[in-house]
């Protein structure tokens, strides 16, 4: 993990409330691990104060790609930079998706709702690159809110897709996707990032298949270096549970640690 | 070469700037971004005697310049900390300073005794302020009388100088600092959060799980530099200044008004390295002035 204060947007593309930003930081960019996060300064002024933790969403040439949705004030003063910006980045922080080569010749469930695509394709890439067999579930509201199909396509990985109106692919929830999926065939191993009540459901989806399971959680935080205590989410490990830092831990888990949030909360 | 060093009587700093309790985890965490050994110290996260789990998130909310926690203080404890922490920080050629806390103030002094015993702590933080802890706010801070009583308990069961941390939730934050200082503490140091809430309107639910938070960062620095001068103009113990610091230019501000040291906060949760900036705009405001020992502006603000 480092801190380049002068990272600069190469490229930007824009759908809607989505971008993706393509960021020159080759040292970063070297040690990001498929699940791991950026901080990102969002003002050069005192406010908005605090960086923002964005999701690595793919190296490519010796790029960063970050994509992201305007879901606030940080996200919307982020989502109007341009190429030959620079940005102020540290990371990569947190550990992220733990990529086993047993997995080698296995076929995985990649799954991601709306911006919680993100991280996926940076995984469903790396697990190519040790020899397992990716499937991308890919879930959003309509089909203008799944902007990265054709990317995944463009990068030969196998990419499913659902929407809740019904207007591209499977209509309803993305988990309800992973159910098809599961019928047909027993993956080795499921990963989810996305909104809490889908993984909710796909962690379900996964124990009651027995299908080992990560999943990326998001949190609001204070500094992204473990030294707020900010971040925390509910872990269960070894019976007894803790509010663990997510961003030092975290952000993926395994199912059998998360503790979910009752509904409402 | 400007001679950034000052002297708080029981402790030299090599300058005036350490970190914040709270906001720099156990200062390892800094490690990947800046050299420990250049801070004039650091204050570490507050400890209790046994491991503590802290509130229920969400834990922050931002505000316009600022930031309201309420992390409740989570944290590993005096024995994991000498166990796994303690020894990584020994030998660094900087202040290590522990904030200690306490449900009662038997606790209190359990945790100073235990520490006591161990080498490479120059002295403890007492942390009689943090407003996230007690029901509403409440801490021991808030009164004067409770604040002579504690502090004067822990300065007895300690063998390291006490640095008492003040709450700015009083009508008069002097008052409290002499009480602090009539009970023998060797500095205060001030302020810290400030109690605040955030409403999601929405929702019509409050942002916090606990309600009501400490706000921090650049949004208190105006209403911590007053007390502190308000504090420094009152009390003879050394005065180290905290509230929303994130520049030379802040810190300079607050050594005119009466501090000796000043420790930055927030700033480091934007910029790991926010405290090393601080300590080099200091410096280069006193070569620009042909100032050559940074004591010499401490409390030299000038209102006629």
């Amino acid at each position: 993990m480092m801190k380049d204060p002068e990272a600069r947007i190469a490229n930007v593309k824009r759908w809607g409330d989505d971008r993706l930003f393509s960021i020159e930081s080759p040292e970063v960019a070297g040690l990001a691990r498929p699940g791991q996060f950026l901080m990102i300064k969002i003002s050069s002024q005192l406010d908005p104060l605090l960086r923002r933790p964005i999701s690595i969403h793919a190296r490519e040439n010796g790029r960063l790609e970050i994509f992201f949705q305007v879901a606030g004030r940080g996200t919307e003063i982020l989502a109007r930079k341009e190429a030959g910006d620079t940005l102020d980045i540290i990371g990569p922080l947190g550990k992220g998706f733990t990529l086993d080569e047993r997995l080698k010749g296995m076929r995985v469930l990649c799954v991601g709702g709306g911006r919680g695509i993100a991280p996926i394709y940076f995984l469903a890439k790396e697990l190519r690159g040790i020899g397992a067999l990716p499937v991308v579930l890919y879930g959003g509201k309509t089909a203008a809110e799944i902007p990265l199909r054709t990317k995944f396509e463009e990068a030969g990985l196998p990419v499913l897709c659902s929407t809740d109106d019904g207007s591209y692919g499977f209509m309803g929830f993305v988990t309800g996707l992973a159910a098809r999926e599961i019928k047909s065939y027993l993956p080795a191993f499921l990963f989810a990032c996305g909104p809490d009540a889908m993984m909710k459901a796909a962690a379900r989806l996964a124990e009651s298949s027995g299908i080992p399971s990560e999943f990326s959680l998001e949190s609001l935080m204070g500094c992204g270096i473990g030294a707020c205590w900010g971040c925390v989410k509910r872990i269960r490990r070894e019976g007894q549970e803790n509010w663990v830092k997510i961003c030092e831990e975290g952000p993926v888990f395994p199912r059998s640690e998360i503790v979910w949030p009752e509904e409402g909360d | 070469m400007v001679d950034l060093s000052v002297d708080l009587g029981f402790l030299k700093l090599k300058n005036p700037v350490l970190t914040a309790g709270g906001t720099f985890g156990y200062g390892l965490e800094f490690a990947p971004y800046l050299d420990l050994e250049e801070l004039g110290g650091f204050v570490v996260k507050g400890l209790y005697y046994g491991p503590r789990g802290g509130t229920p998130p969400p834990r922050l909310v931002e505000t316009p310049s600022g930031l309201i926690n309420a992390i409740g203080l989570q944290g590993i404890g005096v024995e994991a900390f000498v166990a796994k922490v303690l020894p990584k920080l020994r030998d660094l050629d900087t202040a290590v300073i522990v904030n200690i806390c306490g449900e009662t103030d038997e606790e209190y002094i359990r945790v100073a005794e235990f520490l006591n015993g161990h080498a490479g702590i120059a002295a403890f933080e007492l942390n009689i302020s943090c407003p996230n802890v007690r029901q509403g706010g409440a801490c021991p801070a808030l009164d004067p009388g409770t604040t002579f009583r504690l502090v004067k308990a822990v300065k007895q069961a300690s063998r390291l100088p006490i640095i008492t941390k003040l709450s700015p939730n009083v009508t008069s934050v002097a008052e409290i600092a002499a009480a602090a200082e009539e009970a023998g503490t060797d500095a205060v140091s001030l302020v810290n959060t400030f109690l605040a809430m955030a409403i999601d309107v929405e929702t019509r639910r409050p942002k916090l799980a606990n309600v009501f938070g400490g706000l921090s960062g650049p949004a208190i620095k105006p209403i911590a530099l007053r007390m502190v001068y308000q504090v420094a103009s009152r009390v003879k113990v050394p005065v180290i200044g905290v509230g929303g610091i994130s520049s030379g230019a802040d810190a300079l501000e607050f050594l005119l008004a009466g501090a000796r040291a000043v420790e930055v906060g927030t700033a480091n949760f934007v910029d790991p390295d926010a405290s090393l900036r601080v300590i080099r705009e200091i410096g280069e405001f006193c070569e620009r002035h042909g100032i050559q020992r940074i004591e010499e502006l401490i409390g030299k603000l000038e209102t006629s």
